[in-house]
């Protein structure tokens, strides 16, 4: 099935309690394959069409102070609309998911695939200091496990999760394992795991209320350090990433989602003829595995950045290295995808063959 | 009658909601908001719902309104409140989901959620306060802000030319499908505090039986952005906000005695 369809198999699967959104290309197989699923006949689960982006997002919000699993899902442009809500979110500490099947900007752009929002994703994107837990998938696979994985960090720290996809993997079909069918936690399932949520004061305890906001500037930066120590638990704990043929590689590929399927053809062409390339690909962006990235600049001579973009991820690749190897991005942009080719010329260029290595 | 006597439980007459907590208020003296956060307080408690209501704020003066009524609160976005309250009454169907919006809030930047969430039919009770000023930021010009009426930013008066006419969004949410009750009431006397209290309680009740979205707006005062003494203010509401926002229901498919 297409990696759109297997995101809305897989939330109907893994107790996903309310999904919102709003039509845009190349994602709104997501919400057509629901709508066609009827899950609230089945698993309780609440599907609906929202008015705009910015309604979904703040569907999220609400079901996602109440302890629900809510989720969102969306193209470029109708991220860029929702990046207020999941400031909120992140302010008022919401659990809760946003898929981003990216396509070309900036602007409206074009409907054709890109990983131009890596900086949106992995910066925050939204005002204030923050961050969220960003997951990219490289296979339609990957685009159902994440779900429910997405979800349980969510909850565990109670900070809005993001999968970055892009057209090529919303749009591409391949072969699947769904996820086991997993249950919908019931309501008193919610009130033991979430004791914070706001879904009714039960007599006893003190009203709880989900807000981002507070006037006092000493209380307010007291909030603002917990959020970073909590972020810096996640730095510390959740990097995840996948390496192949890197224990020999003189250069090094490094490429998420989608480029990592060409990066991986990439490094075999480069193989065939004897040049020695291993391939990184982040699957967390945000926490970027920047450890990762500095043990390998140790033992290679130059790292290429190859995105679908102008060149995002190459910044997070160059505060790894601290400039001790020569690091170059390639990438294509507007919509186009890189042939392997292009990418092996460009490593040939901008690295093997260059006298100047500069990062 | 000796003051002890006076004092004696059975001599009782009127106590504050007990969901109203002793947090002091920050709204300005002779403030609206201060007499509908009371009667919200009251009909929850009456309703027996404190277990099972969770209220959405909005941004404005109203911001902090879950300081002061002990129920769960959602802040919200700037004008999403209805979008955050869709979700939250869609997951939890058997609890009073109602938002509280001040006329920028719900008629302005939250035009959109406001009419979709109406239209859709929600079992929502959105509580609208109108006083056609911005109080929060300290006195600009509202959606509702009336023609001729001066605030920080007309300060030579509302004009059409420069600043368009006045939104009458209730009006708008009596001609959508999804609305089972629409009205407008008013604090400034007691006879339609008892008035306003018996609407915002048919409301939530419409939200509990699943009748579809109610819309009770509020006619308030803003004496300090408007200027005004409470008095004063009360007055000039009287003599010129009924005019333009005439009060009393605009819709009402809920045949009274049905929903008590």
């Amino acid at each position: 099935m297409k990696g759109n369809e297997a995101i809305a198999h897989a939330a109907i699967r893994c107790g996903c309690d309310g999904y919102f959104g709003y039509p845009i290309t190349p994602q709104s197989e997501v919400l057509e394959t629901l709508a066609l699923e009827k899950p609230w006949e089945t698993t309780g689960m609440v599907v609906l069409q929202a008015e705009s982006e910015v309604a979904s997002i703040n569907m999220v919000y609400g079901g996602g102070a109440s302890g629900k699993r809510c989720m969102t899902s969306s193209s470029s442009p109708g991220v860029a609309l929702m990046q207020e809500g999941i400031a909120y979110m992140a302010g008022a500490e919401i659990p809760g998911l946003i898929v981003n099947v990216q396509r070309g900007g900036p602007g409206l752009g074009t409907i054709q695939p890109s990983q131009s929002d890596y900086f949106q994703a992995t910066r925050g994107g939204g005002n204030g200091d923050y961050n969220v837990i960003v997951l990219a998938p490289d296979s339609v696979q990957e685009m159902a496990d994440f779900v429910d994985l997405a979800f349980d960090l969510a909850f565990r720290y109670r900070n809005p999760v993001m999968i970055l996809s892009d057209g090529i993997i919303g749009q591409m079909m391949e072969k699947l394992v769904l996820p086991p069918f997993k249950p919908r936690r019931t309501e008193a399932q919610i009130l033991e795991e979430c004791p914070w949520a706001a879904s009714g004061r039960k007599a006893g305890r003190k009203p709880n209320v989900l807000t981002s906001l507070e006037l006092d500037s000493a209380v307010m930066e007291q909030k603002n350090l917990h959020l970073q120590a909590k972020y810096a638990a996640i730095r510390e704990k959740e990097v995840r990433f996948e390496t192949m043929q890197c224990d020999d590689a003189e250069y090094l590929i490094v490429a998420f989602g989608s480029a990592a399927r060409i990066g991986l053809k990439v490094i075999e062409m480069c193989r065939e003829e004897g040049i020695r390339a291993g391939l990184l690909r982040p699957i967390t962006l945000w926490p970027f595995p920047s450890q990762e990235v500095a043990r390998l600049a140790r033992r290679v001579k130059g790292i290429l950045s190859f995105e679908i973009n102008a060149g995002q991820m190459v910044e997070d690749i160059r505060l790894a290295t601290g400039g001790k190897t020569p690091v170059a991005h390639y990438g294509r942009m507007g919509g186009v995808v890189p042939a392997p080719d292009e990418v092996i010329r460009a490593l040939k260029e901008e690295l093997i063959n260059s006298h100047c290595h500069e990062s | 009658m000796t003051e002890e006597e006076i004092m004696r439980p059975e001599n009782l007459v009127y106590k504050k909601p007990a969901l109203l907590n002793d947090t002091p208020m920050h709204y300005c003296p002779g403030c609206s908001h201060g007499v509908v956060h009371k009667l919200v307080a009251e009909i929850i408690e009456e309703m027996g719902m404190e277990e099972k209501t969770v209220a959405v704020s909005p941004v404005g003066c109203a911001v902090f309104a879950y300081n002061y009524i002990d129920v769960d609160w959602v802040e919200a976005a700037h004008g999403r409140a209805p979008a955050v309250a869709t979700a939250l009454k869609r997951l939890w169907p058997d609890h009073l989901v109602f938002t509280y919006q001040g006329d920028g809030d719900l008629a302005c930047i939250g035009t959109a959620e406001s009419i979709h969430a109406l239209n859709r039919g929600e079992h929502i009770a959105v509580i609208f306060i109108n006083n056609a000023i911005y109080g929060m930021t300290g006195g600009q010009m509202a959606p509702t802000t009336l023609m001729g009426m001066k605030t920080a930013t007309c300060p030579y008066g509302r004009v059409a030319d420069l600043h368009g006419y006045p939104l009458k969004l209730t009006e708008i949410a009596a001609t959508l499908e999804g609305t089972c009750y629409v009205t407008r009431q008013s604090v400034h006397s007691v006879a339609a505090i008892r008035k306003a209290k018996k609407a915002i309680r048919k409301a939530f009740e419409n939200s509990l039986q699943g009748k579809g979205a109610s819309l009770v707006e509020i006619v308030s005062t803003c004496n300090a952005g408007w200027k005004l003494s409470p008095e004063k203010a009360n007055q000039w509401m009287e003599e010129n906000m009924f005019n333009f926002y005439p009060l009393g229901d605009l819709k009402d498919i809920t045949p009274m005695g049905e929903t008590h």
